[in-house]
């Protein structure tokens, strides 16, 4: 039997941008979606944030990239059409798929709600689904996914705005619960200050903490400060600076996803202190024992949150206001995105317009006949 | 402020084995204790625990040691003289001090019962104390100590096998206890079977814990389940045992002081599990991330623990019968045991008879 082209696969058509190779150049790609089954929900895409891991995975630094690869998983837009079971959301509804859109369900994960620690996770993009076709993620024109990992955007929420809390927002809320970070009065340091780091100062400050931001670049002071609200800010180069913090933290959020030193960020924690990985260097990092041992520091990783916490996460952010800063721009301009993204050029979040897009990509076609 | 005259610093005679430089190399040694102030215990030193520690130390390798240096730290005896505010103890008690005499009594850690915490704690041996003088330990016939920096030994406990609990012990209890390892039914790892290890071991045990121990040496299997009562053991070079053992542990006390590869540690915890590492290597580790974030791991460290939870730690031990395996050794014996504990060649703790065999001329 013939290996069938991805816009066979199934039954629905659907549009998008992907990668055909390592080099990461994204152009427009034919692909199918599945029939709307009882469990699921489909819905129009408006839009979809670029996430730094979208670009390490078009780029296969992590290894593990099969192509074509669609990425996308910070996805927002409105219902079309709901199966015979669902009970979550109607058509019309305003919701969000993250990095998620499946699990085993009856693992011990599952069952405490930690789909995102199943062994079986399926993620939006790059992943093997149930049926065995590959995950097609959220720059396209629209999505299908199983009820359970469907996210509810609250009234409040601005959809462009609030879909890079999906990947970003959960990623840095989540630590800050379980490794009891997040009581008010807390001393907390959120080290890089781009995607992810912008939104853990914000949590941080909804949660009550007094938050330094860490950072290289001397320049993004003021943005900390004024801006984002910080209440100071340290360059991580200056190591007088640091040692005058020392055993001021009680946690870090580190961000950074590129290989760095630990030792000084060690330094400035309290006794019992944690230093929480979310960023992820491709290479190891240097742990010198001592700096945990002394102090009886911990270094822990966290990565996104199960489907309970991630709706947590955003009800709580519509509460308090918190939306990522972002600059919206259109599939065109997707490739120069992830240039300046790869620079570190964005603040802080690009996020494609992909309603407009598509109607783009639709009037030059129809033009064109 | 360093003593240009260890002998007269004090007032009262002392004598011991001191290093005189980084060969390490221990030989008589007069020097001098403080007398017994208001707070202090005076007592004399019985037997001495041999700690890894000790050896890096005489050697210099932390780059922290000032010479001449008495080391040791797992120190008991019987005491002889209290000052006039001492409230727990009194002449012919059993007691023992450990890694620390001094703290700074006032910052967070020290209220919160974690002197060993303190920024200003003083180590027992080649620190400095209040008065300015440096701190010299057990490998020596008298001790004198603040009250609070003493410890009780039960009576169900022999003195020479409890004296390496004031580290050995400790080193492993705290962090049983603190990284939440001590539920009954928990699957524990215990990395490197040593003097740290086996104590470790049956602390797990007692606390009601599966114990894996995991070693280089397969030729310690029969020990490690005979002998110290592990569950199981795997060799950490065997990369098929490793492999059929990933995601099993809850947590892993790593107890190794080498450089070594901890992503295959972290690849035996389960999902949301622990590696504590209480050995200390003086070069940095590896610490790949993908595996932390994947299982929503952590790496954390532990060093000794407070003095209420060290009391809490010995009584614990008399209540299970829980003593480390040592072998009692003569003071003239300590640089041949300093060679072989270079080599591992111990089962598990040396332990100086000092009382009887610490003597001048």
């Amino acid at each position: 039997m013939a290996k069938k082209s991805p816009d066979e696969v199934h039954p629905v058509k659907a549009f998008g941008w992907a990668a055909s190779d390592p080099s990461g150049h994204l152009s427009p790609f034919s692909f199918s979606r599945r029939a709307t089954g009882e469990e699921d929900v489909r819905f129009k895409v408006l839009y979809c944030g670029i996430c730094h891991s979208d670009l390490h995975c078009i780029k296969n630094e992590w290894g593990f990239s099969t192509y074509p690869l669609l990425p996308g998983h910070e996805i927002a837009g409105e219902v079309t059409e709901v199966g015979s079971k669902v009970t979550k959301v109607k058509p019309g509804d305003k919701v969000g798929v993250g990095c998620l859109v499946g699990a085993c369900h009856s693992c011990e994960n599952c069952t405490a709600d930690l789909e995102n620690h199943c062994p079986q996770v399926i993620q939006t993009y790059n992943s093997i689904d149930v049926d065995g076709t590959m995950t097609y993620g959220g720059y396209s024109d629209h999505m299908v996914a199983r009820e359970r990992y469907i996210v509810r955007f609250p009234e409040n929420m601005p959809l462009d705005a609030g879909a890079p809390l999906l990947c970003a927002g959960i990623t840095v809320y989540s630590p800050m619960k379980y490794y009891g970070l997040s009581e008010p009065g807390m001393h907390i340091a959120v080290v890089g200050l781009g995607g992810l780091g912008h939104v853990a100062v914000k949590f941080a400050k909804a949660f009550g903490a007094r938050v330094t931001v860490v950072s290289t670049s001397p320049k993004k002071e003021e943005e900390a400060l004024k801006r984002l609200g910080a209440d100071s800010f340290l360059v991580s180069t200056n190591m007088d600076q640091l040692k005058k913090e020392q055993f001021t933290l009680d946690g870090i959020i580190d961000t950074v996803s590129a290989v760095h030193p630990l030792l000084p960020l060690l330094g400035l924690l309290k006794a019992n202190g944690k230093l929480i990985l979310v960023g992820a260097p491709e290479k190891p990092l240097e742990l010198p024992a001592f700096s945990v041992i002394m102090g009886r520091k911990t270094v822990a990783g966290s990565n996104i949150g199960g489907m309970k916490e991630t709706q947590e996460m955003i009800d709580f952010a519509a509460k308090h206001n918190i939306t990522a800063d972002i600059e919206i721009i259109k599939a065109d301009y997707l490739n120069t995105a992830m240039e300046r993204l790869a620079k570190g050029d964005v603040r802080y979040r690009f996020v494609i317009d992909i309603a407009n897009s598509v109607a783009d990509i639709y009037r030059e076609t129809t033009q064109r006949k | 402020m360093v003593a240009n005259q260890p002998e007269k610093e004090h007032p009262v005679p002392a004598f011991g084995l001191a290093a005189r430089d980084p060969s390490g190399v221990l030989s008589p040694f007069n020097f001098s204790r403080r007398a017994t102030g208001e707070k202090d215990v005076k007592f004399k030193v019985m037997y001495c625990g041999i700690c890894h520690s000790d050896l890096h130390m005489v050697k210099n390798e932390w780059g922290t040691s000032t010479y001449p240096l008495v080391p040791g730290h797992e120190i008991v005896g019987e005491v002889t003289e209290v000052g006039s505010q001492v409230e727990k103890f009194k002449v012919g008690d059993r007691v023992g001090v450990g890694c620390m005499v001094g703290s700074c009594r006032s910052c967070d850690n020290c209220s919160n019962g974690v002197e060993n915490y303190c920024p200003k704690m003083i180590l027992t041996y080649a620190g400095t104390y209040h008065d300015g003088t440096i701190t010299y330990g057990g490998y020596s016939d008298v001790m004198v100590c603040d009250e609070h920096f003493v410890v009780r030994v039960p009576d169900a406990l022999p003195l020479d096998a409890a004296a390496p609990l004031l580290c050995a012990g400790i080193t492993l209890y705290s962090p049983l206890r603190y990284y939440g390892l001590d539920k009954p039914g928990i699957h524990v790892g215990v990395v490197g079977l040593g003097g740290l290890g086996h104590v470790g071991v049956k602390f797990a045990k007692a606390m009601g814990a599966k114990v894996t121990v995991i070693s280089t040496s397969p030729a310690k299997k029969q020990e490690a389940i005979e002998r110290h009562g592990a569950d199981s053991f795997l060799v950490s070079r065997d990369q098929e045992q490793m492999q059929a053992a990933m995601g099993t542990l809850d947590g892993i006390i790593d107890t190794v002081s080498a450089v070594h590869p901890i992503m295959p540690l972290i690849g035996l915890l389960k999902t949301h599990g622990k590696l504590v590492l209480v050995g200390a290597p003086e070069k940095p580790l590896e610490l790949p991330v993908f595996p932390l974030l994947m299982g929503r791991k952590i790496v954390g460290g532990s060093c000794i623990g407070g003095m209420k939870e060290t009391q809490e730690m010995l009584d614990f031990a008399a209540k299970h019968n829980i003593t480390a395996d040592i072998e009692v050794i003569s003071a003239d014996y300590v640089n041949t045991a300093m060679e072989r504990l270079e080599k591992g060649d111990v089962k598990y703790r040396f332990v100086i008879d000092v009382a009887k065999t610490l003597q001048q001329g």
